[in-house]
């Protein structure tokens, strides 16, 4: 990768793409043979809005690496609550660290950090933004499980606010997939993503039942519908229970269907489902760490 | 003379902005921060018999020229807008409004969880598509009612 930051999963080409899961899959093999990789890397994790997997994650990869990390601490014990701008944290904590992880509420905060900085930035997720890291193990996840080519796969839940489903959809178009969207009406995919996906060409379906697409699917992709998306309680008590899934709502998949989920989940997915060969969730979990050692590696 | 220049008074010096799509002037005006406030002369002519567009709007200022940077975002609202430069009541240069790439500082994103709604200090940017435009940072894309998103 030749790029200076990693702000959405758009920037990236399928040549991308491939060198980084390609490069994850070497330190996944042996994650303890690199610690001489990146001695001097200091990361600067900037979490404006709270995460622990997500945090953890890039923080066990750059010390992997041998680097180490600096931690902004919760916004409530920082400087941000005195009212400062992100721009001015962002160029104070590029004096610091070689890169900068960043996580906020706010819908471009990394598009807009990265015009302030020189040092790399990495969006770990911009309100209902992007969240490019998590595509990236996501991917790494279903080429191991299913394949990145010839894949049908079904994105399931909050299409709408859901990030990780925005860079999700924008990272398949690079390869050979068929999309299907799935989700109540109310949370169907924001303006901004079908424009995208149609100038790419991409190969998409919007469904409301899991039903129809079930069968054919290599990979379900489920995401979190949260209570307070909804205008209403009865509205939200219409569709939450629509999409669990349990054994039940498989009986029509195929046997070598692989559920993903960027987690935390609630009650989506059924716990009577973890030992069975559809749980990919916690693997895909796992995950994060060497993918984003290949990031991290990629961006240094 | 045509009919329609009859209709609001000739200029010695400025712009004549004709061809807007009728009921914009108003918008075109508040586009290019024109509120009277500067003292330039300013004719408007509203649901103008048109023989292409049926209906147009006429705004006729003044004293002032165009820059391109306020042509650009013109083209935003009124796409078939032609822009005559009048000097000493002569049209000295005919132009076309042209959509930009890019337009900053001339439109607020109407996402309220957009970062350039929380008090940063960034001017608002939009790349402008083949039909609306879209924020540089969130995404959101603005397709119609552009004007209602105009920054103060
Ligand atoms: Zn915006």
């Amino acid at each position: 990768m030749r790029h200076d930051h990693l702000l959405t999963a758009k920037q990236l080409t399928r040549a991308d793409i491939e060198a980084v899961l390609d490069r994850a899959r070497e330190f996944a093999d042996d994650p303890s043979a690199f610690r001489e990789r990146h001695p001097e890397l200091l990361l600067a994790l900037c979490f404006f809005e709270p995460s622990t997997r997500t945090k953890m994650s890039f923080e066990t990869a750059a010390k992997r690496l041998g680097g180490d990390v600096v931690d902004m601490g919760s916004v409530e014990s920082s400087s941000v609550k005195k009212g400062e701008s992100l721009a001015d944290t962002v160029r104070v904590i590029e004096g610091y660290a070689d890169a900068i992880v960043l996580r906020h509420p706010k819908q471009g905060a990394a598009q807009l950090a990265s015009e302030y900085v020189d040092v790399p930035v990495v969006n770990a997720g911009d309100g209902a933004g992007h969240h490019p890291s998590q595509t990236l193990l996501d991917l790494y996840t279903i080429r191991e499980n299913a394949g990145l080519d010839d894949l049908s796969i079904g994105i399931l839940g909050d299409l709408k606010y859901g990030r990780t489903v925005h860079s999700l959809a924008h990272a398949l178009t690079k390869f050979d997939a068929r999309q299907h969207f799935i989700s109540p009406e109310s949370l169907k995919l924001p303006r901004g993503v079908r424009y995208d996906l149609h100038e790419a060409g991409a190969n998409v379906r919007e469904h409301e039942s899991l039903d129809d697409v079930l069968p054919n699917l290599d990979v379900l992709y489920v995401t979190r519908i949260q209570r307070e998306r909804f205008p209403d309680e009865e509205e939200y008590r219409k569709v939450a229970g629509k999409y669990s899934i349990d054994t039940e709502t498989l009986e029509h998949a195929r046997d070598d269907l692989s559920i993903m989920h960027p987690l935390p989940r609630v009650d989506e997915i059924a716990p009577e489902l973890d030992d069975t060969g559809h749980a990919t969730y916690f693997s895909q979990a796992h995950n994060g760490v060497p993918v984003r050692m290949a990031l991290l590696d990629s961006l240094l | 003379m045509t009919d329609t220049e009859l209709r609001v008074s000739k200029i010695r010096n400025g712009t004549v902005i004709d061809h807007v799509n009728a009921g914009e002037a108003l918008h075109v005006l508040a586009l290019l921060d024109i509120d009277g406030a500067s003292g330039e002369t300013v004719s408007l002519g509203m649901n103008v018999p048109s023989q292409t567009m049926g209906k147009k709007d006429v705004v006729k200022v003044e004293g002032r020229e165009l820059s391109q940077n306020e042509l650009d975002v013109l083209s935003l609202i009124a796409p078939d807008a032609t822009i005559n430069i009048i000097r000493e009541y002569e049209v000295a240069e005919k132009k076309h409004v042209e959509p930009p790439e890019t337009v900053s500082g001339v439109l607020a994103c109407p996402n309220p969880d957009c970062i350039t709604n929380a008090g940063e200090p960034v001017q608002p940017r939009f790349d402008v598509l083949s039909e609306g435009v879209r924020c540089a940072y969130c995404e959101t894309i603005v397709r119609d009612d552009l004007t209602d998103h105009l920054l103060a």
